[in-house]
C-alpha cells in the first residue's frame, strides 16, 4: 500500500527518511513558526500537536512529498485551532504592559505580538512565507487560495507591520 | 530583504525551548513509534540497536553509518523511527552483561523482519547454537534444510542483521579456521574468546 509508486523489482528508490531525521530537520522551523503564529506561551502546544499528527500520518505519506511544506501545513492548521479556541474564551491580558517595540532588534521576540494583531489571512500568509519559509506556491496551497492572493496578503501584512514599527 | 522580513525570518525560539519540546514529544509518542533505536556501548565502539514491538530487529557495528541503517529500516520495516532510551533499555542492558561475561543467553526476542527465505532459516538455526560452542557452515546449512548449501549459508551469515545476539560468530569452517566475519575476523575471535570457545 505504502509503496504504490515503487516500480516492481529491486528498485533503489529513496523512501521517506526515518521520522527521527524528519524531526531533527524541521523541529526548529516548526517551533519558530509556532512562536510567530500563536506566541511563545502556546508555541509548545502547537509544536506537540503538529509532530503528533505528523507521526501518525507519516507512514501513509508519499515518499516524494515535500516534507517541509507538509509539516508546515499541519502546523498551520494547529495554529488556527489555537486562534479559534482563543476566540471562544476571553483573551488573557498580557502580564506585563508593553513598552514601545524595539524595531532595531534582529530577531525581535516581540514581533509575534504585532503579527498577532494582523487580520487573520495576512497573519497566516506572512508567517507561512517568512517564518515557515515556504514558496508562495505552497503558501497558497496551504491556505487554499490562489498564489496571487497569497502574495497580496503577504504584501499587505508587511506594509502594515512596517507602519506599526514607525 | 526588508527589515520586517528579516525580523520575521529570525523569530527566535526561547533558549533550549526546542530541545525541551522534542524531549516532551518523545516521552509522549514513544509507545506509538514502530522502531525505537539507540546506541549501545561495546568493546567495538557504539553499536546501533533497533527494536520493534516484536523484538530486536537490527544491531549494527560502527562501520555502518546510522543514516544508512535507519534508512534501511525506514524502507523495509517502517519510517516511524525514533530514538528512545527506554524502549532499547533491555537490549542495551543485556549487551552490557554479555560483554562483562555475565550473560550467556539473550532474553530479548528477535524480530526477523529484515530476513527472509533461506537466510532466515540459516539465522534461526544459528540462534540455537549455545554459548561457548561452535558449528561449521555445513552443519548450519544442514539444520536450515540443505546440507550442500554451505556456501549459501556463509552468505546468509554475512548478511546477518543482528550479529552478536544472533551469534553468527559461532559458525566456523570445517577445517577449524574461523572464516569471515562482518567487519573483520578479529571481532569473531574476540567474541569466541569472550565465550571461552577458543583454546
Amino acid at each position: 500500500m505504502t509503496s504504490r509508486r515503487t516500480p516492481p523489482g529491486r528498485s533503489t528508490h529513496v523512501g521517506l527518511p526515518p521520522f527521527q531525521r524528519f524531526l531533527e530537520e524541521h523541529s526548529d522551523a516548526v517551533y519558530r513558526f509556532a512562536v510567530a503564529s500563536v506566541g511563545p506561551g502556546e508555541a509548545d502546544d502547537v509544536f506537540q500537536e503538529t509532530f503528533l499528527s505528523a507521526l501518525r500520518a507519516y507512514p501513509r505519506l508519499r515518499p516524494a512529498s515535500n516534507l517541509r511544506s507538509w509539516v508546515m501545513t499541519i502546523a498551520h492548521r494547529k495554529a488556527l485551532d489555537v486562534h479559534r479556541s482563543r476566540r471562544r474564551r476571553p483573551e488573557p491580558v498580557d502580564e506585563i504592559p508593553e513598552g514601545p517595540a524595539r524595531p532595531e532588534d534582529d530577531g525581535d521576540p516581540g514581533v509575534w505580538r504585532r503579527v498577532r494583531n494582523l487580520p487573520p489571512r495576512q497573519r497566516e500568509a506572512v508567517v507561512l512565507r517568512f517564518v515557515g519559509d515556504l514558496p508562495y506556491h505552497d503558501v497558497a496551497r496551504t491556505m487554499g487560495t490562489s498564489e496571487v492572493a497569497a502574495r497580496q496578503n503577504v504584501r499587505l501584512a508587511v506594509r502594515r507591520l512596517r507602519e506599526e514599527i514607525r | 530583504m526588508s527589515e520586517i522580513e528579516r525580523s520575521l525570518r529570525s523569530v527566535p525560539a526561547p533558549e533550549g525551548a526546542v530541545e525541551e519540546a522534542v524531549t516532551r514529544l518523545v516521552d509522549r509518542v514513544e509507545g506509538e513509534v514502530d522502531v525505537a533505536f539507540a546506541e549501545a556501548e561495546s568493546p567495538f565502539g557504539p553499536l546501533l540497536v533497533a527494536v520493534t514491538a516484536r523484538g530486536l530487529a537490527r544491531l549494527a557495528y560502527p562501520d555502518e553509518t546510522p543514516d544508512q541503517v535507519l534508512q534501511q529500516l525506514a524502507g523495509r520495516v517502517s519510517p516511524r523511527i525514533l530514538r528512545s532510551a527506554r524502549r532499547t533499555d533491555q537490549v542495551r542492558r543485556e549487551l552490557d552483561q554479555y560483554f562483562d561475561g555475565e550473560r550467556r543467553r539473550f532474553e530479548i526476542p528477535v524480530d526477523w523482519a529484515l530476513t527472509g527465505g533461506f537466510v532466515r532459516k540459516v539465522l534461526r538455526a544459528t540462534a540455537r547454537i549455545p554459548y561457548g560452542d561452535v558449528h561449521t557452515y555445513g552443519q548450519v546449512a544442514a539444520r536450515a534444510g540443505s546440507a550442500r548449501a554451505y556456501r549459501a549459508a556463509g552468505n546468509a551469515l554475512g548478511s546477518n542483521p543482528i550479529p552478536i545476539v544472533v551469534p553468527c560468530h559461532r559458525v566456523i569452517q570445517s577445517n577449524g579456521r574461523l572464516g569471515g566475519y562482518t567487519g573483520g575476523v578479529r571481532r569473531k575471535e574476540f567474541l569466541l574468546e569472550l565465550e571461552g570457545a577458543l583454546d
